[in-house]
Parts: C-alpha cells; sequence; structure tokens
C-alpha cells in the first residue's frame, strides 16, 4: 500500500507557492478544511486564486484568507455572506469569476475524469456565455466549459486512511468529493484517520489514487451558518 | 390578493404525486408546508440531498446536514446524499421533475431574470442556471409588481438574465399565467378579490385573456 500520510497541515500544505490556483471544498461552512485554512494563513501564501464554491464568512472559512489579503481571485457561484469580500471586489482589489453552480462542481469532477471540456445548457443566453464556444446538438444550444486545472485541492473528509481512501460525511461531501479528484496534487485533511482496512471497500467515496497527502486536522469548530430549529 | 403563504399555497397545488422538486430559497421554501396529504414527493437540495426533511428539533442541529440555504436540515427515511456534480447530474438529466424558484422579471418568451441588479453588489447565480436551464418544468413565484408599482411581467427583462425561454408558468400576488411557447402570458385564474382589470394594469408584457377567467381555489 502506498503511505498518503502526512504528520500536519504544515507539512500537507509544502510546494504550495504564491499565484497558484487551489480548489477549496465545501459549500458554505459545511465540510470546509479549517486546519488547512489556518496553516495557509500562517504560511503567508499570497496572490491565491481560489476555486471554491462560496468564499466564507469574515471571520471563518475562506473569509481569513481575505482578511489576510492572500487571495487573489475567487472563481465561485455565490459570494455575498462577507462584507470583507464585497468591499474587496468593489475597490477592485479582488478579481471574481461567477460560474454556475452545477458547471463549477463539474469543472472539478472532469479534472479526475481526463475530461477536458463539457456541454451545458446552463448560461446559454446570459452573460456567462460571453467569450465561450456555443454549440448546437440535436436542435438544443449549450456552451462548452472546461475542466478546472489546479495545482492543489484541498478537501475536508471524516474518514481517510493511509492509502488516501476517502469517507465524506452527510451534505458536507458537497464539493469536496469532486474536488478530491480535481487537483494535481490532492490533500486530504480528516476528522478520523482510521488504520489500513477499517473503511468498507464498497463505501468509499473517494479511492486513494487521487489523494497524495492525508492527515488528521487537530480540531474542528464546524460552525453553523444558519441555524434553523423547531421547538420539541 | 395574496400574501407570501398565499402564492405557496396556490403552487403547492401543481405538486403532484411522485414527483421530485427543487425549491428555490424565499416563497418557494413555504411550498413544502402546503403539501396536500397523500401527495408523495421528495424535496432536493442541490448541495446533495434527496428526501429533506424539515429543520431539526433544537440542540439536535448538526453542521455537516445542511440544505442550499446553508440552513441546518433533516433527512427523512429513505433520503440519501451525494456530492455537488451528481446533484447537478440528476438536475441536467431531467430526472428532477419540477423547479420552483424567485424572480426579480419574467419575460412574455419565458427568459427569466433573478441574480443580478447592475449597480448593487453582485452575490453570484449559485444553481439558478443549472436549475432553469434544465428543468422540465419551472414554476416561478414572484411579485406582479415592484415597490414602485412597475410591473415585472415584461415583453422583454431589463435585468440580467439567468435564463431564456424557460418558465412555463407564474404565480403572483395577482394571478396565475401560463407562458406561452409562441410568447405570451396566458391568465388562467385571478386571486380572491383581483379583477383581470387589475392583471392587465399590473402586466406590461402580451397579457391573453380567453373567455371567463375563474378565482383561485386555494
Amino acid at each position: 500500500m502506498i503511505n498518503k500520510v502526512v504528520a500536519n497541515a504544515e507539512e500537507a500544505l509544502k510546494g504550495i507557492e504564491d499565484g497558484m490556483t487551489i480548489m477549496v471544498g465545501g459549500f458554505g461552512l459545511c465540510g470546509i478544511p479549517e486546519n488547512s485554512i489556518q496553516a495557509l494563513i500562517k504560511k503567508g501564501t499570497k496572490n491565491l486564486t481560489c476555486i471554491s464554491n462560496n468564499a466564507g464568512v469574515d471571520d471563518f472559512g475562506l473569509g481569513l484568507l481575505l482578511q489576510t489579503k492572500q487571495i487573489k481571485k475567487m472563481i465561485s457561484s455565490y459570494v455575498g455572506e462577507n462584507a470583507e469580500f464585497e468591499r474587496q471586489m468593489l475597490s477592485g482589489e479582488l478579481e471574481v469569476d461567477l460560474v454556475p453552480q452545477g458547471t463549477l462542481a463539474t469543472r472539478c469532477m472532469m479534472a479526475g475524469y481526463g475530461i477536458p471540456f463539457f456541454p451545458t445548457p446552463a448560461g446559454v443566453g446570459t452573460e456567462v456565455a460571453i467569450g465561450k464556444q456555443l454549440i448546437n446538438w440535436k436542435g438544443r444550444d449549450y456552451l462548452m466549459e472546461e475542466a478546472f486545472e489546479a495545482e492543489f485541492a484541498i478537501v475536508k473528509a471524516w474518514k481517510g486512511d493511509a492509502a488516501g481512501n476517502l469517507i465524506f460525511k452527510s451534505t458536507a461531501r458537497n464539493f469536496n468529493q469532486p474536488m478530491s479528484m480535481g487537483g494535481k496534487i490532492t490533500i486530504a485533511e480528516v476528522e478520523e484517520l482510521v488504520p489500513l482496512g477499517q473503511l468498507p471497500p464498497d463505501q468509499i467515496h473517494t479511492p486513494g489514487i487521487y489523494v497524495h497527502r492525508i492527515f488528521q486536522g487537530e480540531k474542528y469548530e464546524k460552525r453553523i451558518e444558519q441555524r434553523t430549529v423547531r421547538k420539541k | 390578493m395574496l400574501d407570501k403563504n398565499g402564492i405557496a399555497k396556490r403552487i403547492a397545488r401543481e405538486v403532484k404525486d411522485g414527483m421530485y422538486v427543487n425549491l428555490g430559497i424565499g416563497i418557494p421554501t413555504l411550498v413544502a408546508n402546503y403539501i396536500p396529504e397523500g401527495i408523495n414527493v421528495e424535496l432536493q437540495s442541490e448541495n446533495g440531498i434527496l428526501g429533506m426533511g424539515p429543520f431539526p428539533f433544537e440542540g439536535e442541529e448538526d453542521a455537516d446536514l445542511i440544505n442550499a440555504g446553508k440552513q441546518t436540515v433533516t433527512l427523512l427515511d429513505g433520503a440519501s446524499i451525494f456530492d455537488s456534480a451528481m446533484s447537478f447530474g440528476m438536475i441536467r438529466a431531467q430526472k428532477v421533475h419540477l423547479t420552483i424558484l424567485g424572480a426579480m422579471e419574467v419575460s412574455e418568451t419565458g427568459d427569466i431574470a433573478n441574480w443580478k441588479i447592475p449597480g448593487k453588489m453582485v452575490k453570484g447565480m449559485g444553481g439558478a442556471m443549472d436549475l432553469v436551464a434544465s428543468a422540465k418544468n419551472i414554476i416561478v413565484a414572484m411579485q406582479h409588481v415592484n415597490k414602485a408599482g412597475e410591473s415585472k411581467l415584461l415583453p422583454k427583462c431589463e435585468l440580467p438574465l439567468t435564463g431564456i425561454r424557460c418558465v412555463k408558468k407564474i404565480v403572483t400576488e395577482l394571478a396565475v399565467l401560463d407562458v406561452l411557447p409562441e410568447g405570451g402570458f396566458r391568465l388562467l385564474e385571478r386571486a380572491p378579490g383581483v379583477s383581470v382589470e387589475d392583471i392587465k394594469k399590473a402586466t406590461a408584457g402580451k397579457l391573453i385573456v380567453e373567455g371567463e377567467i375563474p378565482e383561485m381555489v386555494i
């Protein structure tokens, strides 16, 4: 078995340099790689292009990397829960490329399937179509969308093993699964690193071939963005 | 005239047994409260849930279990979880039968604008462009006129588009209307206490009125 285990987030992030493109997993604050984000702040890497569905909130998630001005460009489907984000975008400090959510998820996944581009009806006839190739297939229009090329993907899983196999928990699977396949180097932080043989092969969401470095996160805050409940 | 819950109640009558349904944020979310007994549907949340249940009881919320509005939710028995790429795969493949979402403007040819107002902070389209481009059936829940009293049912959308020629049905505080494939809003029902004249005045796009227009049953 090929051993993918690294000691901690600092070691996992080796090789991430200024100006690189990274995928960062999660949806909202659900399933974000909290430990890696903290380590990236400590590392101080600048001018990053981040592919991530959202940009966190002011004091959590990718919002922390915005506060430290480490992000040059965000590629996301929905942003806006974040005052610092808004300020940097309106002042022109931050570039933002808005991509329909399904297109974003698929462009991550395609990188792991070796599919260079795919036709989608999402965005036809809108400003998203500007500058993109339009094809007509059996009477319907589609936009050609490219697979993402990211030097690193940073994801968070529930359980993983030394072989790099990953299992996600509940809706924290979200973008973590497609992104775990999509990085040239994929870093997975997990809540629990288990001994080989404990993860049932039938239940693995991402096979270890896609994962290059894995470590158990020190702690998880798992902040809730919108706490909605009903009375007992 | 209907309030938000009235619009949601009327839309709930469009939900048929056996449907997989995606509900957008706002009035569409309220539709779940009014689906009649005996109608079995599964709610899809595009971050990756089929069989989404109500909000959790206090103290039982789980940070790992949220819906597309980032709210804590629960799962019903028989629910499934999947990644966001597969989620939009089932949307693109039209496995999800019905999408209900809000709009700022709809045109008489079924174009929809609901994601961007020039000059204001742009938050992004989220999954709306994927949903409207692929759904077989789209019902829009919206206000007929804006706060200034101007119609939001237009010959042509003025705001940046989310999708083209996709809206099939609209439910507003005043009326239920179909969008015809050849263009035009066909008036189907009036809200209680609203006249055909009121609806004509509130509709800037081409309005088609044929015969008697019944009052809505809610």
